[in-house]
């Protein structure tokens, strides 16, 4: 294993993070658009108040670690996803904004705004990574100078909107069973109701999305395929090499996968709160594996030409700089795991209002 | 008609850096605060200084918040407005900008929840040592970006790999990028001018409630406090500033000429009290002192100064607002002296809260820093003009390839809307938690009953 293939792997257990804490902020987000009462509303923002900050630095983090490990890919993604990009911004600051001060005035119109301000830059920022990631699945228009050669609406089509709502029933779960955890009582009910539906929702977004890609792009799995389906592109020699290993691996998770999204509803059934919060990360870690096995060793694919896609190797910084940077995160990496996993341990519990409350 | 992409996309960045500038200076500023402030609590155990804390913090959260927000845009901004420039040099700035998302923003935001929600959930020993982990957080986030931003001032250890289109710039020596020639005394110089603009934030409240005789014992402390940190702070400010400009001179002499208006290269340069410049006629004009630029460079009034005629015109920069952007901070930075010393001699005398005029400049005051590091800041950024890496590439040829002049306009417009909101918003809540000021007695039981109301309304609705 090459210093680039280890930031492939760096970078996509950063985006892995982000999308297992971030998402559950987001679902709660979403959710908050259906809950009536100022008291509910204030402890699904509590559920989430000391955390979300720290989640969304994954995101940051993620952006900077690609920036640092692969700077075309920064470069082209973020200047192709020009508009996209900038209204996830925009709804990343409302959010936060929205949280900070909807509680802060009493007036009715006053907190409703900010509630709804709240729900729907959740919505739009869950439905714009799904459709990244449909955009990076189906390809883009890359053209041979690593430039995108699209326009915004190029970005709206028919597969990534279906990954885009996928996304969004998958958060919308995930932070239903979040708050499962958190809650108690009636509110836990209402709470739990909502998540069957959720649940509901996304098998039924899960078998569309997953026919939709095979149906699409086959090539997605010809990194597992024990060999049989032909890519695009290249295979990595450390697939060709290791192609049985990978692909019994691969399939496992796949089926671990589904058992790990059966669990949900298992333990929502029983009210086993960690389990079902723990299969619910579980799953969209397998999810992003996935996805991340499937257009390796590429980071960007050309819908133009297989050539032009961004891979780890011509996207990448230098080596030097490649072994420099896993150094410092070998040294930065546990120290955020165990600060995250203290404040964590220090919120467990039931979400209760007092005095610093949103 | 044709918009010119890069105009728009450098006044977007001037747009979102400067807004996002206005408040991390305030949170490592009363960062700082909070540390002494909470120690004081810690080691006397003393209540007021409990009531004091936690009403800081409600400020600094506030502050916090925004910046964050506004934060996360400059993070991505590189990548959406300037790819080329990305390309460029991302073998190099991309790794303080991971560095600090991993030393400096997962340190600040884990702590900042038990500093914010954490007072009954950990002792106070453990809260202080969070709210020393918040304020280094967000110190060390300063450090990276300054690093980030000084190797575009004065790049080194660095090689071209590569020609063409392909060419681009490679890392020779880590630490050497990290701390190159101008890194130290920027990040001093800069975390310094924050400390500043958080004291005088305190020095203003605790001003506004000594007017209105409110919160006696919580102001009269946080006055004294921040008057010290302000003086201390603002008193070095001059001696980095000689400092860096020397390191200016010396690796951007372009820029140092523009600061003074400085044309012809002389011995016996003057400095420039107040004044103007014209670039098109070559003259500078003002109060000045003859030959304290020379002396101020080289500590030597027979000292040669290169003035912009060494350069040719194209890589001048924006000469007249160089100028008077420095001008406009170093001026500043002198009132910050005076002000924070007449202060600190009243507190001695015991007469402070009787000098209602004190107190009110010191109201207003507040505004004064904001100001100041953006002056400054903006002569730093024009004053590299047109470089966007100084001698390497100019910012012309740094842009995204892919991005129209009409996407940029409708970022640049969606933008301005949400932060003209966010900024009235601010001095809303601001001015709220300010009026409302902090808790006299304990509140535990009254807010109890307040939920317990709301709960027995929750218990009774059908849905």
């Amino acid at each position: 294993m090459d210093y680039q293939v280890a930031w492939y792997l760096i970078v996509g257990i950063l985006l892995i993070g982000y999308a297992i804490l971030d998402g559950f902020d987001l679902g709660v987000g979403i959710l908050h658009l259906f809950s009536k009462t100022d008291h509910d509303r204030r402890i699904f923002l509590n559920s989430i108040g000391p955390v979300w900050d720290g989640n969304e630095v994954w995101l940051i983090t993620a952006g900077g670690a690609l920036f640092a490990a692969f700077p075309d890919v920064y470069a082209t993604a973020f200047s192709g996803f020009y508009l996209p990009f900038q209204i996830l911004l925009v709804a990343l600051i409302f959010r936060a904004v929205a949280l900070e001060f909807r509680s802060k005035e009493k007036m009715k119109w006053w907190r409703n705004t900010w509630d709804r301000a709240f729900a729907i830059a959740s919505i739009i920022a869950s439905l714009l990574f799904g459709i990244a990631i449909g955009n990076i699945v189906i390809g883009m228009k890359i053209g041979a100078d690593k430039e995108f050669m699209g326009n915004f609406f190029s970005h709206l089509n028919g597969y990534s909107l279906l990954t885009g709502v996928f996304t969004v029933s998958l958060f919308m779960l995930h932070g239903a069973v979040y708050l499962m955890r958190k809650t108690e009582g009636e509110l836990q009910n209402l709470v739990r109701k909502w998540a069957f539906r959720a649940f509901w929702i996304f098998i039924v977004f899960y078998f569309v999305v997953t026919a939709y890609t095979l149906y699409l792009k086959p090539q997605m799995v010809a990194n597992f395929s024990f060999g049989m389906v032909q890519g695009d592109f290249d295979k990595h020699p450390l697939i060709i090499d290791n192609q049985y290993l990978i692909s019994i691996v691969a399939w496992l998770v796949v089926i671990l996968n589904f058992l790990a999204i059966l669990n949900i509803h298992r333990n929502l059934v029983k009210k086993n709160e960690l389990p079902a919060f723990i299969s619910s990360a579980l799953s969209i870690a397998a999810l992003i594996s996935l996805f991340a096995l499937g257009i390796f060793p590429n980071l960007m694919i050309s819908s133009i030409d297989p050539a032009y896609s961004l891979d780890i190797y011509n996207a990448s910084s230098s080596l030097k700089t490649l072994k420099i940077m896993f150094f410092v995160a070998l040294v930065g990496v546990p120290f955020v795991l165990s600060y995250t996993i203290a404040i964590y341990w220090v919120f467990r519990g039931k979400t209760k209002l007092g005095e610093n409350s949103y | 008609m044709s918009l010119d992409v890069e105009i728009l996309a450098r006044f977007q960045f001037a747009l979102t850096i400067m807004f996002h500038y206005i408040f991390p200076p305030f949170s490592i500023g009363t960062g700082l605060l909070l540390v002494i402030m909470e120690s004081l609590y810690v080691r006397t155990k003393n209540p007021v200084y409990e009531k004091m804390t936690r009403f800081w913090i409600k400020i600094f959260a506030a502050n916090f918040s925004i910046g964050v927000a506004t934060g996360i845009v400059m993070e991505f901004e590189f990548g959406t407005n300037w790819a080329t420039y990305s390309r460029y040099v991302g073998d190099i700035f991309g790794s303080p900008l991971a560095a600090e998302g991993i030393f400096a923003f997962f340190l600040e935001s884990g702590f900042l929840a038990i500093l914010l929600f954490g007072w009954d959930k950990v002792s106070p020993r453990v809260h202080l040592f969070a709210t020393c982990m918040v304020a280094l957080g967000s110190i060390m986030s300063g450090f990276w970006i300054v690093v980030a931003n000084s190797w575009m001032q004065t790049p080194t250890a660095f090689h071209i790999v590569g020609e063409g289109l392909n060419a681009r710039a490679e890392i020779t020596d880590f630490w050497g990028m990290v701390f190159n020639p101008s890194t130290v005394i920027r990040f001093t110089h800069t975390i310094v001018g924050a400390f500043i603009q958080g004291s005088f934030l305190v020095i203003s409240v605790s001003a506004y409630y000594l007017l209105k005789e409110k919160h006696y014992e919580i102001a009269r402390r946080s006055m004294r406090i921040s008057l010290i940190v302000a003086f201390v702070a603002s008193a070095f400010q001059p001696v980095l500033g000689h400092i860096h400009a020397q390191e200016v001179a010396e690796y951007q002499p372009a820029k140092l000429a523009a600061f003074e208006g400085h044309y012809e290269t002389q011995k016996q340069a003057p400095l420039y009290i107040i004044g103007g410049t014209d670039p098109e006629t070559k003259s500078t004009y003002g109060i000045k002192v003859p030959g304290m630029l020379s002396f101020l460079v080289g500590d030597d009034f027979d000292h040669e100064v290169k003035g912009l005629n060494e350069f040719p015109r194209d890589e001048w920069p924006n000469v007249s607002l160089v100028f008077q952007t420095y001008h406009a901070m170093v001026a500043l930075g002198m009132y910050f002296i005076g002000i924070t010393a007449i202060g600190i001699i009243l507190i001695y005398l015991k007469k402070l809260a009787t000098k209602k005029w004190l107190l009110k400049i010191f109201v207003i005051s507040v505004i004064f820093p904001v100001l100041a590091n953006q002056f400054g800041w903006i002569s730093a950024e024009a004053g590299r003009q047109p470089w966007i890496v100084y001698g390497l590439l100019k910012t012309s040829d740094a842009l995204s390839k892919s991005v129209a002049a009409e996407e940029v306009l409708i970022s640049i417009i969606m933008f301005m809307i949400v932060y003209i909101l966010l900024f009235f918003v601010w001095i809303y809540i601001l001015n709220k938690e300010i009026k409302h000021g902090p808790e006299e007695v304990d509140l535990d039981q009254e807010t109890d009953y307040y939920h317990r109301k709301e709960r027995l309304g929750f218990f009774t609705r059908k849905d």
